[in-house]
């Protein structure tokens, strides 16, 4: 933090005085421990390093010495803030190696806590991206809406953030009315929030001034560096594993993919946005078509799975997440290979913001929505 | 009452009302921010957390009074000194009412101004003695940022000078007595533009004054705390407390050259309370503007200045002396 000490003494091609100023690892904005090194000409990033592993705990390692259900607890602790796609991904990885029929009752559940952990994960976001713009209200105007799904959801499984609530070949618990009741009543009362959103946040003009043409990220970019989620669709390019890759019972139901083509901070903001009004309709079908039955298949307490190498994908909140399995025929898996949406969407943040202004980086860092032990894991 | 006597006590009541005004501001602001957060905000210290600021205070001043190593000692300890200097001495000036006002200056307005930018050089002082990279790039912004905007306020202050013909505070509010449509707010006679003018004039304060949107020099997302990132205990809480004196100063003025300073709207009882009323009502839009809007970014705040504000005040002087003179 010493001026003096790491003050680079050359200078830049056009004589410019260059400094290493520390982004983090304690910093507001970074949201974590991310640390960001970045070379600055007065407010000019010159070039941006990240530096991350201040929060890394060798989840792919403890992968390797746990079985199979001991390591479940562990996926939803990689991205705290969509624990139900990452059960679901390696629940799902688990029961295509070893062949396991999953319930149909168990899939609409899945899907249906699955879009209320996206909400509250876009919501968390929200809050926190306009906190970083310099807004702090959004932040507990969101938080307050995702307290109803945080309620929802620990009626179900007991936990408010690291749901374990997918098991092989089926669920914890079975939903009972109340939750689909309370379910109901949040739809409804989350669509005229989404308007207030819109006429209170979306539309105020300092917010359209800070975010339009700013940072833009292509669809190239991305491709380089596998960007995926909400900043390769605000990109213009229709990626969703959901459709992509299709998993679970999404090819039934009814959803737009949401693509702005403007490739700024502001397509990656209304992006997002709309992917809240999209959830919301995914999880009215599915309260709709709700199948009777039971909640979890037959499955051996032990799991072994055949040798060989199961891939399962997911469209977690912030993109593709995908858990590969190598297992060598014995109940501890041989390697567990996570591949996280944070990690590529931070691989891009060096290029994006080459030469931009200090303000527009952080904006930048914010529409990617990391979250930390994401990129650590 | 005699002279040197009178003053003492003004000096002990515009430091009382500065504090007064520093803690309570801050309660007003988090009971505000709350209210406007669907929160109840503090509720714990007192009733309605009305003794919050205290605890605040006894906490900030059990603290260590840290200084970075590598800091410049004496610089980073005068700088609090100075920064709530200036405020306490434009108050000095400013009338409150027919009867109250510690010095009624002949060039009052100057004064105010004068020392006002005092507070720019304190904060820049302080940045610069911190050897924080963060708190140097916020220095180079208050800079920045208050030369920029001194020149439309000033524009504005010019043209309300051209209106009144007097550079004494107590003049310019006994030129708007009557009811509200004297007020210089209003005075469309002379220029039809005054209301933006007005407007002009407070986006300059809140640049001025630091306050968000236009938060530059303590952008907490961007530059931690800005200038006071390496402040720590009271030192900080000096800081703090310029912040709102600064704010009443501000608004003080606004009251005083637009809104007819104790004068009442509807031309009674003119007096100390309706100054105060409509002082508190412009800390309070202060308040509304930062909890709803996000911040903008520095060199747009830049072009604001320079592109918008300064022709358009520029505009609005030129349109006041032409109108002068024609009519």
């Amino acid at each position: 933090m010493l001026l003096e000490k790491t003050q680079i003494a050359e200078t830049g091609p056009e004589g410019q005085e260059m400094f290493v100023l520390n982004l983090g690892p304690q910093h507001p904005a970074t949201h974590g421990v991310l640390r960001v090194k970045l070379t600055m000409d007065g407010e000019y990033i010159l070039h941006a390093e990240p530096v991350p592993g201040y929060i890394h705990r060798m989840h792919e390692k403890m992968g390797e010495n746990r079985t199979y259900a001991q390591f479940l607890p562990n996926t939803s602790r990689i991205d705290y803030l969509s624990a139900m796609h990452y059960t679901h991904a390696f629940v799902g990885a688990v029961e295509r190696a070893a062949g396991i029929q999953v319930p149909r009752r168990t899939e609409f559940v899945r899907v249906l806590t699955s879009e209320l952990n996206r909400i509250a994960s876009h919501l968390v976001w929200f809050g926190a991206f306009l906190l970083d713009l310099g807004g702090f209200t959004p932040l507990l105007y969101a938080f307050d809406d995702r307290e109803q799904i945080m309620d929802l959801l620990e009626g179900l499984c007991g936990a408010r953030l690291t749901y374990c609530y997918y098991r092989f070949g089926g669920l914890y618990n079975d939903v009972d009315d109340e939750f689909i009741e309370g379910t109901r009543a949040f739809v409804a009362y989350m669509r005229p929030r989404l308007e207030l959103y819109r006429k209170l946040v979306t539309d105020n003009i300092i917010l359209r001034k800070r975010l339009e043409g700013i940072g833009p990220i292509d669809a190239n970019l991305c491709r380089q560096y596998g960007a995926t989620g909400p900043v390769i669709r605000g990109a213009g390019v229709p990626y969703d594993v959901r459709r992509a890759e299709p998993y679970s019972i999404y090819p039934e139901l009814d959803f737009e993919i949401v693509v702005f083509p403007q490739t700024d901070c502001m397509a990656r903001y209304q992006v997002r946005m709309a992917e809240l009004e999209q959830s919301l309709g995914i999880i009215e079908q599915v309260l709709d078509r709700l199948p009777a039955g039971p909640f979890q298949a037959k499955v051996p307490r032990v799991i072994k799975l055949p040798p060989g190498d199961t891939c399962y994908a997911v469209e977690a909140a912030r993109g593709r997440f995908m858990v590969r399995i190598v297992s060598d025929g014995r109940e501890i898996p041989y390697r567990v290979k996570l591949r996280t949406p944070s990690f590529a969407n931070l691989a891009l943040f060096e290029e994006a913001t080459r030469g931009m202004m200090l303000p527009d980086a952080l904006a930048v860092m914010g529409s990617l929505d990391l979250v930390i032990p994401d990129i650590d894991r | 009452m005699p002279e040197p006597f009178r003053l003492l006590v003004y000096l002990g009541g515009i430091m009382a009302f500065v504090g007064l005004n520093a803690a309570y501001l801050v309660w007003v602001e988090r009971k505000a921010a709350a209210r406007f957060q669907r929160r109840p905000g503090p509720t714990e210290v007192g009733p309605a957390g009305l003794l919050q600021p205290l605890a605040d205070a006894i906490k900030l001043l059990s603290k260590q009074v840290l200084v970075p190593p590598e800091a410049d000692r004496l610089l980073f300890r005068l700088a609090p000194a100075v920064v709530m200097a200036p405020a306490l001495m434009c108050l000095a000036v400013l009338p409150f009412s027919e009867r109250l006002g510690a010095r009624d200056v002949p060039l009052g307005l100057v004064l105010v101004f004068a020392f006002g930018s005092i507070h720019v050089l304190a904060l820049m002082v302080a940045g610069w003695a911190s050897r924080n990279k963060y708190s140097i790039i916020s220095a180079a912004r208050v800079v920045s940022q208050n030369v920029a905007y001194e020149i439309p306020l000033l524009l504005v202050v010019i043209t309300v000078l051209m209106m009144t013909g007097t550079t004494s505070l107590r003049e310019i509010v006994d030129g708007q007595a009557g009811a509200f449509w004297h007020w210089n707010l209003f005075n469309l006679k002379v220029n039809p533009l005054m209301p933006v003018t007005f407007v002009i004039f407070f986006i300059c304060l809140l640049a001025e004054m630091n306050r968000a949107p236009f938060d530059m020099a303590e952008a907490e997302s961007e530059l931690v705390a800005g200038a006071f990132t390496e402040y720590a205990g009271m030192s900080f809480g000096v800081f703090f407390m310029a912040e709102y004196a600064n704010i009443v100063v501000g608004c003080a003025l606004a009251t005083i050259l637009f809104l007819g300073g104790w004068h009442s709207p509807v031309g009674l009882l003119p007096g100390l309370g309706w100054f105060l009323l409509k002082l508190y009502a412009l800390i309070f839009v202060v308040v509304w503007v930062r909890w709803t809007f996000p911040r903008t970014q520095f060199y747009r705040l830049l072009n604001l200045s320079w592109k918008i504000l300064i022709p358009i005040s520029m505009f609005t002087l030129v349109l006041t002396s032409v109108m002068m003179k024609l009519f």
